[in-house]
């Protein structure tokens, strides 16, 4: 799932960056805090973020600004989350985002997004 | 000088997009030669901004042969698509499972019924619809809102995805021979002896025949070869959404989800001259109507919003007609490149190339608007 990074943090760790730890697909990872989620999965060595919903073919972050869509993930439950405009928080659950988006039932129609102030 | 080599083409196509690869597609299925004359990037290209439906509902009211026409084509296209599929390889996902208006008002639903009874009174068994009450709705679309109260549906309807069509179109009809040059603006169109010298910014091109599929370009050009096409711009304003798992299997008229799963939003129009930005309020009263549709996209993140201006003639319907005073110059101008591309194909090429003129087009010349500018003058 994870492999040797291709990446390396340049700047020497502030408390800020300090190790954090979170879930990627239900595995535990120490990644530097103060940054994206994008960057902090990368630093870590993950290579493959998601699958894409036309041909299923693996997916990573390739602009870094919120232009390309290609680093989406499920992050604490949100589904197709732009993973380099999130900041990495301990504990956060994050999964590969596997195809399109499920839509929530008609009847389950709860502002979980818009809560979190998106 | 390329335009006056001696392999000058049969035809000169002016315009690129959806109109006029369609008719030059055509025209090559034919045997004709041709060349299309297509504008820079720069172009206000209708062709990429379009909605992609494949749509009769509704359409006519008021000029039937436009609903016949219309109707023709939707039936033209399955031909068309597989065409293009078994040519190019590109298949352009039609899907003609029928197509509902949804309504949110009493007022909304006794208009449908108005707009589809007459039409139906005037072409017969080859229009048929169903007027759905809030119940019969849910059961053809579970994911409809409450607010909703009903719909129409027509087995007529359907849609496609309008950038591979414009793709699978170019594809097609190079490979067919037809000549494609880009990047260029034609200014001047002079009749000559034995055909039209046609001046661009790259060169003078000649040919028997010419088609003006300029869009929004054909008001000014067709004048200088006696037609008369005043279109003018219609803001449309479309917004589309990430892509999600698929819950809607058919096109309705301002919702609809694609074959790659993102779903479309749009129908607005606006009469805004040559502006084709998106404006804030045009843009979220569009996607309040279709959450109110749809409630479950509620949470849906919408990723790109655009605005394209349709090439509206003054009474929204097409303008086809062949110059009485220099024969051979063509203008073939519409704002449903889409609905209409089966049609251009098939039945507007064989025209051009020579053939008889399909019946529906004598409600389609543009003198109509002259007759109109002229009562107008008088009225006043």
């Amino acid at each position: 799932m994870t492999s040797k990074p291709l990446f390396k943090v340049l700047t020497p760790a502030t408390d800020a960056q300090a190790t954090i730890h979170i879930w990627f697909n239900d595995q535990p990872l120490s990644v530097p805090g103060g940054r994206s989620v994008a960057a902090a999965l990368l630093a870590a060595g993950v290579q493959r973020f998601r699958a894409t919903p036309v041909s299923g073919a693996p997916r990573a972050p390739y602009c870094m600004m919120g232009a390309c869509f290609e680093c989406l993930v499920e992050i604490d439950g949100m589904p197709s989350r732009q993973s380099c405009l999130v900041t990495v928080k301990d504990g956060m659950r994050i999964h590969s985002q596997e195809g399109a988006r499920d839509l929530p039932p008609s009847s389950d129609m709860n502002p979980l997004e818009n809560a979190h102030g998106r | 000088m390329r335009g006056h080599s001696v392999d000058s083409p049969d035809v000169l196509v002016v315009g690129g997009g959806l109109v006029g690869t369609a008719v030059a597609y055509g025209l090559a299925r034919e045997g004709a030669k041709v060349t299309v004359l297509d504008q820079g990037d720069g172009g206000f290209r209708a062709s990429r901004g379009n909605f992609g439906l494949v749509w009769v509902q509704g359409k006519g009211y008021g000029l039937t042969p436009y609903a016949r026409w219309s109707r023709s084509s939707s039936r033209l296209w399955p031909g068309l698509a597989a065409a293009l599929l078994e040519e190019t390889g590109i298949d352009v996902s039609l899907k003609q499972p029928g197509g509902f208006h949804l309504c949110f008002s009493d007022e909304e639903m006794a208009e449908r019924e108005k707009r589809l009874s007459t039409l139906q009174t005037e072409l017969g068994d080859e229009y048929p619809y169903q007027l759905l009450d809030a119940r019969e709705l849910r059961e053809r679309i579970p994911t409809v809102g409450p607010e909703v109260i009903g719909a129409s549906y027509t087995p007529m309807d359907g849609h496609v995805n309008p950038l591979k069509l414009l793709r699978a179109l170019h594809e097609a009809m190079q490979q067919r021979g037809v000549t494609l040059v880009n990047g260029e603006e034609i200014g001047r169109i002079v009749p000559e002896t034995n055909g039209f010298a046609v001046h661009g910014k790259k060169a003078v091109w000649r040919a028997p025949k010419v088609v003006l599929s300029a869009g929004l370009g054909n008001r000014a050009l067709s004048a200088q070869v006696g037609l008369h096409a005043p279109v003018a711009p219609n803001r449309g304003q479309v917004l589309v959404s990430e892509r999600v798992a698929p819950f809607l299997h058919y096109p309705t008229i301002n919702v609809r989800q694609t074959d790659e799963g993102s779903v479309q939003f749009g129908d607005s129009m606006e009469e805004v001259g040559y502006n084709d930005f998106t404006t804030a309020d045009v843009l979220s009263t569009i996607a309040r109507r279709g959450v109110r549709a749809f409630p479950l996209l509620k949470n849906v993140r919408l990723v790109r919003t655009w605005a394209a201006l349709r090439v509206y003639s003054p009474d929204g319907f097409p303008i086809y007609e062949q110059s009485l005073q220099y024969p051979g110059a063509f203008v073939v101008t519409c704002h449903s490149g889409v609905t209409l591309a089966a049609a251009h194909a098939m039945r507007i090429a064989p025209w051009i190339k020579g053939g008889p003129i399909p019946d529906e087009l004598a409600a389609f010349r543009g003198g109509r608007f002259l007759a109109a500018e002229h009562a107008t003058s008088h009225a006043h």
